[in-house]
């Protein structure tokens, strides 16, 4: 209480210095916390991971003979126990997984440590003078199906033992009394208390085939040497380790290694740049128009706003294209120029004007939004506060920074980070002005103004070198990881989800 | 005379208020006028520049010196390489089909994000939130690998599958919406025998249209804007592109040379595809700041 008083009786400044103090002074101790909170928060996870080898073995050694001939023909305990549709419909699952482990899945799982070794051929038949192709192994397909093959065993395995799970609990249930849901009342609570099975199956199912497996494989990918020259068919591509985010930092001894690694870092630190300017240029300008507009004494509120809303109604793309052609050579923007004498400006031409321009255009693409989002809150700031203000005296720019802008930021902080995060993936504004623009020789395919999302774009789509793709995707949710970590470790309202409803 | 006095000052300082407001608020119309000019301006100028007749390529006056509507007439083609109308009817189709799915799914998965406590749940908002930090394009090259196996590489078919697959990450704007839904509506629903379906169907999804409708709204121009996703999965040939694809073909294309022939029909192109999304918007636009309103004060 006393150190509380004393730290609001020091001037702002001080109050900084303070905090900052009080930071690095605790920093050993939270380092120290961090280490002696690891066994237990590990513990329990260790214990979590443990428990399905526990049941399977209490099922195994407790379990009758039924439950026991379950773990080599799932779903036997529950034909043995009156729930014959559902084992059978267990039974038909290990015999499908087993056909198509061992006639489709073997042929790919088993060339997976090395993606493929024959190559195929062109052979030139001596009598009719017509060559042919031996077809060799794919290592895409074998990578892709190999992924499949893994996930779809996990998932097998999982299945596996819920079934001896359920087994194990039927026998249970009925040495007490001998009674047994049917199939049908199962069946029935689908529709109440397992309705979540019902909704979820095909979202989770679209989940799993187009974005997990897909990004699975390009994080295996990362560790192989797929590109151009190695691409299937008529090539193999193998697995290399760590040479991709070894070339990253320049490493491997390759010359289009330092070009690599120099192009990296040169992105990277836009990237970061054009992030932080975007996000704040458009949060600052939005409130400052916004509040413009709900300034008392305004008058048509709604054709302000219009006007504003206008941006994003018109699908980004559209105007995205009009505006690059604009500032064109021979666009209006140069006719302007040329009609006071100056010019022609061109933002394809010279790297920096190219990235105020990119910020520039963003900030006439964002500030609707942040003004739509803005003005509801800015409603909301109770009237009071600033009455009081008038009369204490204080002039509009101090109300601004003492009772709007910290509400603002408290309000709006976690979108902030979110939309933060959005700008670092920000494909269409970078790709749809510039393209990238301007063209840099001294760099891997990339232009100036090319973030690494849109770097990854070029390399996947024009380049096919899917290895400096996959490690760029890679580092790019690195990035985001991180940023967000930050966001979710603060945000009360993912913390405590039960309180909040 | 004290009282005379007194109101005269009173007066007077009311009337120097008075002009410094008046003041304040004609810098206030004067600023509004020209951030409105400058927000507007592009669209004025594609209107104008999509009613050209004497050039198609890019100058650098805005006012036309000849007048047609040629350039809209030249966008009712069917058939060949540059027939807008077959990339429009793709655009349409793949929006309205994604819009149906990824709506039903969407909703499906924030229904039981928010209402049911069940195995796993918090594994999949996790897996969710750990996913999304991806860049979204790169999956795409596996993907791309998938639809190739099924042949459905440039096929709308598998653009469309891929955009509604993706439907269970967006979950999060509408299980806040639920969230605020209260929960002794269930509650006094499931004592009067009403299972988790009939109150998804008939207590939910009542309360909730302004979210169902903006998650439609949502759903379905973002097809119309997508460049990235498309121009990788549906290929060269341009019997299968959106809009999108085709417009930036006639501004990039022929190694940039496209722009000299087709800028007006672009502008032409862009009031097209724009006027009903714009119409849509306006119409809309109050269940459109709910959403996104609704995502930021969860603070």
């Amino acid at each position: 209480m006393n150190s509380e008083l004393a730290y609001l009786g020091l001037s702002r400044p001080r109050r900084f210095l303070f905090k900052t103090k009080h930071f690095f002074s605790t920093l050993p101790r939270k380092f120290a916390n961090f280490f002696k909170n690891i066994p237990a928060k590990t513990i329990p996870f260790l214990k979590k991971l443990a428990k399905p080898f526990v049941t399977l073995y209490d099922a195994f050694v407790y379990g009758d003979w039924k439950t026991r001939l379950s773990f080599l023909f799932m779903g036997f305990g529950m034909i043995a126990h009156k729930q014959v549709l559902k084992g059978l419909l267990y039974l038909l699952f290990e015999i499908i997984f087993i056909l198509f482990f061992a006639f489709w899945g073997w042929k790919y799982i088993s060339k997976f440590g090395t993606l493929g070794t024959v190559v195929q051929q062109e052979v030139m038949d001596p009598q009719t003078g017509i060559s042919h192709v031996i077809e060799g192994d794919n290592s895409t397909l074998i990578l892709l199906y190999g992924t499949i093959c893994i996930i779809a065993l996990i998932g097998a395995a999982y299945t596996w033992y819920s079934s001896i799970k359920q087994c194990y609990n039927l026998q249970q249930v009925y040495n007490v009394d001998g009674k047994i849901r049917n199939f049908k009342e199962d069946f029935k609570s689908l529709a109440d208390r397992q309705y979540y099975k019902t909704l979820m199956s095909i979202p989770v199912f679209g989940l799993v085939a187009f974005t997990i497996i897909p990004l699975i494989f390009m994080i295996f990918v990362a560790f192989t040497n797929w590109e151009k020259a190695t691409m299937p068919p008529a090539n193999l591509f193998t697995w290399v380790g760590f040479a991709n985010f070894d070339a990253l930092l320049g490493g491997g001894g390759l010359a289009e290694n330092a070009t690599f690694a120099y192009t990296f870092s040169d992105a990277l630190v836009w990237t970061l740049v054009w992030a932080v300017f975007a996000t704040f240029t458009n949060y600052f300008i939005g409130m400052l128009v916004a509040i413009l507009i709900n300034k008392k004494g305004v008058r048509c509120k709604k054709l302000w706003r219009t006007a504003l809303v206008t941006t994003i109604a018109v699908p980004q793309f559209v105007s995205l294209m009009l505006i690059s052609q604009m500032y064109s050579k021979e666009g209006i923007f140069n006719g302007i120029l040329a009609f006071f004498g100056t010019g022609p400006l061109e933002y394809t031409k010279n790297a920096l004007w190219a990235k105020i321009f990119v910020i520039l255009i963003n900030i006439w693409v964002g500030v609707p939004y942040t003004v739509l989002s803005c003005t509801g809150i800015l409603m909301n700031i109770p009237g009071d506060l600033y009455e009081s203000a008038k009369i204490d005296g204080a002039s509009p720019f101090r109300m601004y920074t003492n009772i709007t802008l910290p509400y603002m930021m408290f309000v709006m902080g976690p979108s902030l980070i979110s939309s933060f995060v959005g700008n670092i993936n920000n494909f269409n504004v970078i790709f749809l002005l510039t393209g990238g623009a301007p063209v840099n020789i001294n760099k891997f395919f990339a232009g100036d103004t090319d973030l690494l999302v849109t770097w990854l774009y070029n390399l996947t789509v024009s380049e096919q070198n899917y290895k400096y793709a996959a490690v760029i995707g890679i580092i790019v949710f690195v990035i985001v990881a991180f940023f967000s970590l930050i966001f979710y470790s603060r945000s009360k309202a993912v913390k405590n989800e039960e309180d909040f409803q | 005379m004290l009282f005379r006095k007194n109101y005269h000052l009173t007066n007077r300082v009311s009337n120097t208020q008075k002009i410094k407001r008046t003041v304040g608020n004609s810098i206030a119309h004067i600023v509004l006028t020209i951030i409105s000019i400058i927000w507007v301006f592009p669209f004025i100028y594609l209107i104008l520049q999509s009613l050209r007749g004497e050039s198609n390529g890019v100058v650098s006056y805005i006012i036309p010196q000849e007048w047609t509507f040629n350039n809209y007439i030249y966008l009712f083609a069917f058939e060949g390489p540059n027939a807008f109308m077959k990339w429009y009817l793709n655009t349409l189709l793949i929006a309205v089909v994604s819009c149906v799915f990824q709506t039903i799914f969407t909703l499906m998965t924030a229904y039981c994000l928010s209402r049911m406590r069940f195995k796993g749940r918090q594994g999949i908002m996790k897996i969710i939130l750990i996913v999304g930090m991806f860049p979204s394009f790169l999956s795409m090259v596996a993907i791309y690998q998938i639809l190739n196996v099924f042949g459905m590489v440039g096929n709308p078919v598998g653009l469309i599958l891929v955009y509604i697959a993706g439907s269970a990450s967006g979950y999060y704007v509408i299980k806040g919406f639920f969230d605020t839904i209260s929960r002794s509506l269930d509650e006094a629903a499931m004592i009067d025998g009403a299972t988790r379906n009939t109150i998804f169907w008939k207590i939910i999804l009542p309360l909730s249209k302004p979210i169902v409708i903006y998650t439609i709204l949502i759903t379905f121009t973002s097809p119309w804007g997508d460049y990235m996703l498309s121009s990788y999965l549906l290929g060269t040939n341009s019997e299968n592109w959106t809009v999108a694809l085709g417009l930036r073909y006639w501004l990039t294309g022929n190694n940039g040379q496209a722009v000299q022939a087709y800028f007006t029909r672009f502008c032409a192109g862009s009031v097209f595809t724009s006027i009903p999304i714009v119409v849509l918007f306006f119409f809309l636009q109050r269940y459109y700041v709910e959403g996104v309103t609704g995502g930021a004060v969860k603070g």
